[in-house]
């Protein structure tokens, strides 16, 4: 099944970026996901492919879709009650959804509108996911996780010397890096962002911005993002969605400068939305 | 005709009179019933009543030791039963449970709540006392724990619903199974709030004395073990009252300082445990 999924075409390719070989390969690939709330019909079979260690944005109106198609990427869905997906998501060519549930939550991480550290020291809070998950490094090995991912967040020098304070004594920015840093400690393949910076300031959206550049040589991104500039300036690929639909799929530069849909380019330059 | 500027004045000088009057009528109550309280049974206090058993009428001095100690052994009993049920049956009720189960157990307890306490103490008799065939601390114990159930149940549901969803979904997002989010972040940050409830929740039956009556009974000398009847200070309160000697007045009230002071000490820790804040941004 898996070999199958991987011939699979798929099916909203986006044009050869003169990328390596690796990177036309989908790390994770929705097909024809559709979502209900009870019977409101959410997604309207959303086929979409997301490139390995490059960042694909998902942009579009509140209420589109874009939020709900991220959180069945790692079936954060599940959570909510009368609600029902149809459709196959593929995380390197296996069925995430035929998958243990924490398992494909390992490797596919999660951010969130709103930072949202746990009642915890700020050690604690990174080291969660690896106390959860049977972690067998020892008390060093955690120590060093956890320093690694508060590094890999750009936190590391502000907090060095209060790792055992309480999280909530940090700033909105820190606090949103923190959470990234806990998503990073259990290494995940692919990061999903879900407008991680709609509550930050420009100082701290720049530098979660500047961490995402560098955390994708290593990790694959997918981004939804409010601000159309953001995803202008980080992505690689866009996706637009307009009420439940995915209207338009290319490489961010077609998207912004010369998309094929109507209704893309009136988003995109602001003349609706 | 609209109302002139003096008559919305003299309106609102009246309302805002009239609430204050009330809201200074029930605090005042409180208030006398607290001070009259320790009119009466401070003076009548005095250390042998700690250390001392009851002694027959017409003997001076004496004390309500036994029933100190009875009292404390009930409500630790009915802890060890009430709090587990309560709480555990709360983790269900907010976490777990479909809409429609979640609306029968809250409504089941809720009416178990108000279950009046003396019928309680009838059906404890019926099932502890009557196949044991004498009355106990541990009747008494089962009486109160099942008097605790539902207020523990409501008080753990509402800590852990307050408890936001984003937390919830930050431990489910790292490949926590749904079990250990609750065990490892929704509880702790509930905990304060539970804890708390579960003071008052023994304040509130602390004065419970219907369902003792029938239960735990009551005992003018000591009650070793789980397996006899006990003294209690709320019975020992109704028994010293209704008697006919002043001696015994003077005791009850005594008895009755001791129960309040109790009951407003642990209502005060609660306050504090919670007043230090469930530490959990809201939304």
């Amino acid at each position: 099944m898996s070999q199958e999924a991987k011939l699979q075409p798929p099916k909203t390719e986006p044009p050869s970026t003169g990328g390596t070989a690796k990177a036309n390969v989908p790390k994770l690939s929705a097909q024809g996901v559709s979502f209900y709330y009870g019977s409101f019909k959410a997604l309207h079979g959303i086929s979409l492919d997301m490139r390995e260690k490059r960042i694909t944005a998902l942009i579009g109106p509140s209420g589109c879709g874009k939020s709900t198609f991220l959180r069945t990427l790692n079936r954060m869905h599940e959570t909510v009650r009368g609600t029902r997906l149809e459709g196959r998501i593929f995380l390197d060519g296996s069925d995430i959804l035929e998958e243990e549930v924490t398992a494909v939550r390992l490797k596919v991480g999660m951010v969130f509108q709103r930072s949202n550290p746990f009642p915890k020291s700020i050690f604690e809070n990174v080291a969660y996911g690896l106390h959860v998950n049977g972690f067998r490094g020892g008390r060093q090995g955690v120590r060093e996780v956890v320093e690694r991912s508060l590094h890999k967040a750009a936190l590391w020098d502000e907090v060095k010397d209060k790792l055992h304070q309480s999280a909530f004594g940090l700033s909105g920015g820190q606090q949103q890096r923190l959470c990234i840093a806990r998503a990073l400690a259990v290494d995940p393949e692919v990061l999903l962002l879900d407008e991680p910076c709609s509550a930050l300031d420009p100082i701290a959206t720049a530098k979660i911005e500047d961490l995402l550049f560098e955390l994708k040589s290593e990790t694959t991104i997918v981004i939804v993002t409010h601000n159309m500039q953001q995803a202008a300036r980080v992505s690689d690929y866009t996706g637009f969605f307009l009420l439940g639909k995915l209207i338009e799929f290319d490489s961010t530069n077609t998207i912004f400068q010369n998309p094929a849909q109507k209704e893309t380019e009136d988003y995109v330059t602001g003349r609706f939305g | 005709m609209k109302p002139s500027y003096l008559q919305k004045k003299i309106v609102n000088y009246l309302m805002f009179t009239l609430t204050g009057i009330c809201a200074a009528v029930s605090v005042g109550i409180l208030f006398f019933i607290l001070g009259y309280l320790v009119y009466n049974g401070g003076k009548s206090l005095n250390l042998s009543f700690f250390t001392k058993l009851p002694v027959p009428v017409g003997e001076v001095g004496g004390g309500m030791a036994n029933a100190i100690v009875g009292s404390a052994k009930v409500l630790l009993l009915a802890t060890c039963i009430g709090i587990p049920i309560g709480f555990l049956g709360g983790v269900y009720l907010s976490e777990y449970s479909r809409k429609s189960v979640a609306f029968v157990i809250r409504y089941t307890t809720d009416l178990l709540n108000g279950v009046p306490s003396i019928v309680i103490g009838i059906v404890v008799y019926g099932l502890v006392v009557h196949p044991m065939k004498h009355f106990s601390t541990f009747a008494g114990g089962v009486a109160l724990g099942i008097m605790m159930i539902p207020i523990s149940v409501r008080s753990t549901e509402e800590f852990l619903l307050a408890v936001p969803v984003s937390l919830r979904e930050a431990a489910l997002a790292v490949g926590a199974p749904k079990w250990k989010a609750i065990v490892t972040v929704v509880i702790p940050a509930a905990m304060r709030g539970i804890i708390s409830g579960t003071m008052l929740d023994i304040a509130r039956v602390a004065g419970e004395t219907a369902p003792l009556l029938f239960t735990a009974l009551g005992n003018q000398f000591w009650s070793p073990g789980w397996n006899q009847p006990s003294a209690t200070l709320p019975v020992m309160i109704y028994t010293y009252a209704i008697s006919p000697y002043e001696d015994w007045h003077r005791q009850a009230w005594a008895a009755g300082f001791i129960l309040l002071t109790l009951v407003l000490l642990i209502n005060v820790l609660a306050r504090v445990a919670l007043s230090k804040g469930i530490y959990v941004p809201r939304g």
